[in-house]
């Protein structure tokens, strides 16, 4: 495992200029996943979305390595044919080196409406990298509810109304449908610890065959944090055990990460203007509500993963 | 080299695919282009293709696949129809944009809904705006040869834009047809190599590709789009020309069949333009002087050609296999009524929606036409501009 001192000497791919909001999680996400990349040459798929607007606007790129934007729902199928493409041309002798295969593409674009080009591409075995940078709404559009919107979040079409107390539904679990495609490698990581990133990206990129990350990429626009605190809230996600960190390889389950404490789930909740109403007097419920979800998924995910399904001591 | 054999329009367009032998095809199967999938699949499993085949999950995904592959350096292709067309709706207009040359035929079929299977045109009419190149062919032996020459169009510097290859559903694509082939060494010679300009996997010159582009540059990039499609019209030429010296057979943009001195004329895509030569043919026994003008090229529209073959015509047919429902006729009409207005010669021009949904253009509905032009020739009167042929009213 290289030291972050040895890691901040590789040369970067993903460069300034972009113009992502400060404090966005999705170009420390990018720096940390192409970083792992290194040594080869790679073609990064995007979706439509936050990263694509930002970091591409003609005539100028952030990348400097090849990228390529073809639509929302199609990061999947567009990286599935370059690679395609690579494999044939590479047989005759018509590409020099050798490349790796990452698609970006956030929440909506990967939960949503890329689900099934996503799935069809992890099907057919290609040798590429799907990494889901998850800020947990359609951001890009002014914060609206995706699939992978957590239960009681206020956003713009799940608002936080008199009768309605923001999003009914609690998100869709992406890294375990991945899972259950049976592919190489599936993870699930966050920005507040750039070694369980690192890890996982070396692992997912050196894997023959697909493999699929998911990472929490917070969005201060959308969740309404103090902007400086991006890693702080990230490691709130994680300590209330609300986003764990955990890996599927070649269909073994494993927990990469173990709270020690228990930190109810309001940590993560107070600091988000998005889940300010949950705090009002009278709502207590909804706040228990989430608690319960968080605490069943995670004694599931122990379960799942080998671990005695016990939650510690409050 | 060339054989004669006997093909449906499917077959022809497979075997067309194979000879030119492409890096990538991504496709998913769709009545009744499902043949072409299945029997390039074989050619894949048997070695006879050094294709790398991408199964998609949708058509959406083909056309994905084929714009991630064609941008990474290779010659790519996709097949579909109708559905499956809608489907890819977003992306050929992307793949025009980046200016790919992905090949695809189209097996015509009407769209839902109702949903039905059988030919009409209109899923090639409602990619008429894409920005793909679109030719149309009236048999076996067009849909193949439509193929061959699509590669170096789509490829060539000038153009560098996707080709669509229609033919009619079931009526070419499962009719049994004798058709030439070509030998796969002419073919491979003809197609050559293909060199892309910038592409995603040349290591040394890293590219970004499917820009944000505002209001500053997009409009000048659609305007890029025109030219290339204005050029696509002397190489769609020049490489007919060139096809002929290989196959006895030359492609132009229409083909105007005894056009020059006919005084009541059809104009009609893909394979009912076969059926509108045979009843010329015999109303110019009786002495009618009958003429078809068949679009082999839609997209880029070729006005000039169409304007000159129909000037001395007085009256003039446009036979459309697909609605619009500006309730002004079909999209082929408006396109030669336009084209006719600069001769301000007072050609008179009508309309007829034909053979939705697979519905059989007869000889007799062909007959009926002629014998309408005939009257509006002589009357000088137009009572109906569009009219429907073979429809229970």
């Amino acid at each position: 495992m290289a030291t972050l001192k040895e890691l901040s000497k590789v040369e970067e791919r993903f460069v300034g200029g972009h113009r992502l909001c400060a404090g966005c999680g999705h170009g420390i996400t990018v720096r940390m996943i192409l970083n792992a990349a290194e040594g080869s040459n790679v073609v990064v798929g995007c979706a439509t979305g936050c990263l694509e607007v930002a970091s591409t606007i003609y005539p100028y790129t952030a990348w400097k390595c090849s990228f390529i934007h073809n639509a929302f729902e199609n990061a999947g199928a567009t990286i599935s044919g370059v690679e395609a493409a690579y494999k044939a041309l590479k047989k005759k002798g018509k590409v020099n080196g050798d490349f790796k295969f990452i698609a970006f593409g956030g929440d909506g674009g990967t939960y949503d409406i890329g689900l099934q080009s996503l799935s069809g591409a992890m099907e057919r075995g290609h040798n590429i990298v799907y990494v889901c940078l998850d800020n947990e709404a359609y951001m890009n559009t002014g914060i609206q509810r995706s699939s992978a919107t957590p239960t009681g979040a206020d956003t713009t079409t799940s608002p936080a109304g008199k009768v309605i107390p923001g999003k009914q539904q609690p998100r869709k679990d992406l890294t375990a449908i991945m899972a259950a495609h049976n592919i190489p490698y599936v993870a699930q990581t966050a920005i507040n610890n750039w070694q369980d990133v690192h890890k996982k990206a070396k692992k997912a990129l050196e894997v023959e065959g697909p493999a699929f990350i998911n990472v929490l990429s917070p969005c201060p626009r959308g969740w309404r944090y103090n902007t400086p605190d991006i890693v702080e809230i990230t490691k709130l996600a994680v300590e209330t055990r609300f986003w764990p960190l955990f890996e599927v390889e070649n269909g073994k389950w494993k927990l990469n990460y173990k709270p020690k404490k228990y930190v109810p789930i309001e940590e993560f909740l107070k600091p988000q203007g998005r889940f300010r109403h949950l705090f009002k007097p009278g709502n207590e419920h909804l706040i228990k509500a989430i608690q319960e979800e968080v605490d069943s998924r995670w004694l599931a995910l122990l379960e799942r993963c080998g671990e005695t399904p016990e939650l510690p001591p409050r | 080299m060339k054989t004669k054999v006997a093909l449906t329009g499917n077959e022809a367009v497979a075997q067309a695919m194979k000879q030119i032998n492409p890096d990538v095809v991504a496709a998913y199967p769709i009545t009744p282009q499902t043949e072409i999938v299945q029997i390039f699949s074989s050619f894949v499993a048997n070695g006879e293709v050094d294709t790398e085949f991408v199964a998609v999950e949708s058509e959406h995904s083909a056309m994905s696949a084929a714009i991630g592959a064609a941008a990474g350096g290779a010659r790519a292709m996709t097949a579909t129809s109708s559905q499956g067309l809608a489907l890819m709706f977003e992306v050929v207009y992307i793949a025009a944009s980046l200016r790919l040359p992905i090949v695809f035929p189209v097996v015509n079929r009407a769209l839902s809904g109702p949903i039905n299977i059988h030919c009409d045109h209109s899923d090639a009419m409602g990619l008429r705006d894409s920005g793909v190149i679109q030719l149309f062919s009236e048999n076996a032996q067009e849909a193949y040869d439509n193929m061959i020459q699509a590669v170096r169009i789509a490829e060539h510097p000038d153009v560098r834009l996707p080709v669509m290859v229609n033919m009619d559903g079931f009526i070419t694509s499962h009719a049994m047809d004798v058709l030439e082939v070509i030998d796969d060494e002419t073919v491979k010679n003809f197609v050559g190599t293909y060199v892309p300009e910038d592409y995603l996997l040349d290591a040394q010159n890293p590219i970004s590709m499917g820009n944000f582009d505002m209001y500053d540059f997009y409009f000048e990039h659609k305007r890029q789009q025109v030219e290339a499609m204005k050029a696509a019209k002397e190489v769609i030429k020049e490489v007919g020309k060139e096809f002929a010296k290989i196959s006895g057979r030359e492609y132009g943009l229409i083909e105007s069949y005894k056009l020059d001195d006919a005084d009541v004329a059809l104009v009609v895509l893909n394979s009912a333009a076969g059926t509108a030569k045979g009843v010329a043919d015999e109303l110019r026994a009786k002495g009618i002087k009958a003429g078809v003008l068949k679009p082999r090229v839609y997209r880029p529209f070729p006005q000039e050609e169409i304007r000159e073959a129909l000037k001395g015509v007085k009256a003039v047919a446009v036979l459309d296999r697909a609605e619009t429902f500006s309730t002004c006729g079909g999209p082929m009409f408006a396109d030669i009524r336009n084209t006719l207005y600069d001769l301000k010669n007072d050609i008179k021009v009508v309309n007829y929606i034909y053979g939705l949904g697979g519905r059989d253009l007869r000889l007799e509905h062909v007959q009926q036409v002629f014998e309408d032009l005939e009257n509006i020739r002589k009357t000088g009167r137009v009572d109906e501009t569009v009219k429907y042929l073979g429809l229970r009213e």
